[in-house]
């Protein structure tokens, strides 16, 4: 009797799961559908100059003034920890001026680029994914579209452009300040000159790192902005598909920073 | 005109407009009315393109909503006023601006003098303050943001106006007060205008033709005479409460 019980209930869960995994398909083919129909939109969007021109102009004062100081508080934390563990590791073994090879090629390759992006994912791409997840279920998109507007021109296009321009911006500051801090940590507690910091940064450098910091951001910033601004477009269901939409586009693009940046480093440094 | 012909419309396992036939001639007002949920206000985002059926033919203007292009839905749209329930004002602009956009000839919208007349003349239309139009929607009252509402759509100069339960959430005094405007506008502007309530007594005053949605089809269409005097039970049942209302009767 046992097994005779057991035997459907094996086929259902069977069932359940291929229902289940059915239905994950259908619903990301189906969001991967809209996201692409969502970028052709905004693309079409474009032509209209006169309209996203000055409030690109406006959400990139927005993003800039409103990131800088978080921003290059966060990398010269990074840039101060990562030049006195260096120091610790390496203090006797190898010569002083490394130090200043490691902290430069830390901060330029990885940590000011994705530091900043993961930072501004939180900042910009919660704000971005609220405020339109807001004026979805609030039916102000609606009315933009009543009044004959185009939403992309008028909402996404700014946002997205003004990213585009200010993320990679950001990080070059983000860069410089990491530097300047790992410079500075560094000296404080090990017998590290001026000299020998700039001799080890340049011994490695290559012009090249700093294009790749600033691609590699440029990614990340369409990917912050497209995805928020995405989610916040495909609201739904009121105050509660509004925290559902923010916390989608955070944890969405955190991810897809972090999934690019491997990505990027195959194809741009490992070839 | 606007013209519906056998319009269907689900979400989901959820149908709601199913076979709909549903007509607004040139110049007159229908007032579309029905219990909360039928899919009345759906019903007005299927006229301007908001919504698309999953089948049938909406005509407006000579025009077919569902096969427009882009470019030819906004053209159309520019000629269409649409109240929304709440205002959907943009709370990051102040009323001069969000009565701005409804000014949708590009020419007149980049003439700062002719949008100050403009809006200025619509503000007052609505009989607003003039000072209202510094102000952001946070700072108005339910009834000032239905009225900037209103102001915005006429902005435009439309020939059809949609309005979406204009009265909905408004204290009796407030709602005669937007009532009393819609139909005001309705006869100083000559649009053709379908408005979407549950108040049975604003759709008396204002309507031209009245129009009664229940389970995704317009049980009947007639003049307010006709719905007093139809035997039919589902209009019957959503009168009576109004009828039986002594402030309706007077």
């Amino acid at each position: 009797m046992e097994g005779e019980d057991k035997a459907p209930m094996a086929a259902s869960t069977t069932y359940d799961i291929r229902q289940l995994v059915g239905r994950w398909v259908l619903e990301g083919a189906s969001q991967v559908g809209r996201l692409t129909y969502f970028v052709i939109d905004t693309i079409r969007g474009l032509v209209e100059v006169r309209i996203w021109l000055p409030r690109m102009m406006e959400e990139a004062w927005n993003i800039g003034a409103g990131s800088l100081f978080i921003v290059l508080l966060i990398s010269a934390f990074a840039g101060a920890v990562t030049a006195l563990q260096t120091g610790y590791q390496f203090t006797g073994s190898i010569p002083y001026y490394v130090v200043g090879t490691l902290v430069v090629s830390s901060i330029i390759l990885e940590l000011g680029p994705v530091l900043t992006a993961l930072i501004l994912a939180g900042r910009i791409g919660a704000r971005y994914a609220a405020e339109l997840g807001t004026m979805r279920v609030t039916e102000q998109i609606d009315a933009l579209e009543s009044l004959g507007r185009s939403p992309s021109s008028h909402l996404v296009i700014p946002r997205v452009l003004a990213g585009l321009i200010m993320i990679p911006a950001l990080t070059v500051l983000a860069n410089l300040s990491g530097i300047v801090s790992g410079w500075i940590s560094v000296k404080a507690v090990l017998p590290v000159t001026d000299a020998d910091f700039i001799y080890g940064a340049q011994y490695y450098w290559r012009p090249w790192d700093a294009y790749y910091s600033v691609i590699k951001a440029f990614f990340f910033a369409g990917s912050i902005t497209v995805i928020s601004c995405y989610m916040g477009f495909n609201t739904q269901q009121g105050a509660e598909g509004v925290g559902k939409s923010t916390t989608t586009a955070v944890v969405t693009s955190s991810v897809l920073i972090l999934v690019l940046d491997t990505v990027l480093t195959r194809l741009l440094l490992n070839q | 005109m606007i013209e519906l012909r056998d319009v269907h419309k689900r979400f989901g396992k959820q149908v709601v407009l199913n076979g709909v036939d549903f007509e607004v001639r040139e110049g007159e007002t229908v007032a579309l009315m029905g219990p909360s949920g039928t899919g009345k206000s759906v019903l007005l985002k299927t006229i301007i393109g908001l919504i698309k059926p999953d089948q049938g033919t909406i005509i407006v203007d000579g025009k077919d909503v569902v096969h427009l292009k882009r470019a030819q839905l906004a053209e159309l749209r520019s000629q269409i006023g649409y109240v929304f329930q709440n205002g959907a004002l943009f709370d990051s602009m102040n009323v001069f601006e969000n009565v701005r956009l409804g000014i949708t000839d590009e020419d007149k919208y980049r003439d700062l003098d002719y949008c100050r007349d403009r809006i200025a003349e619509c503000i007052r239309l609505v009989n607003l303050p003039a000072d209202t139009i510094d102000k952001y929607p946070a700072q108005l009252s339910g009834g000032m943001r239905k009225r900037v509402g209103i102001a915005r759509a006429i902005a435009g100069t439309p020939k059809y106006l949609l309005y979406d339960e204009p009265t909905s959430g408004l204290d009796p005094v407030n709602a005669d007060i937007i009532d009393g405007l819609v139909e005001r506008l309705d006869n100083e502007l000559g649009v053709t205008s379908v408005m979407v309530t549950h108040d049975v007594r604003g759709a008396f005053r204002v309507a031209d033709r009245l129009a009664l949605l229940s389970e995704g089809k317009i049980v009947m269409q007639g003049t307010p005479q006709e719905f007093h005097d139809s035997p039919n039970a589902k209009v019957r049942e959503f009168l009576e409460r109004d009828f039986d209302n002594p402030s309706f009767a007077a």
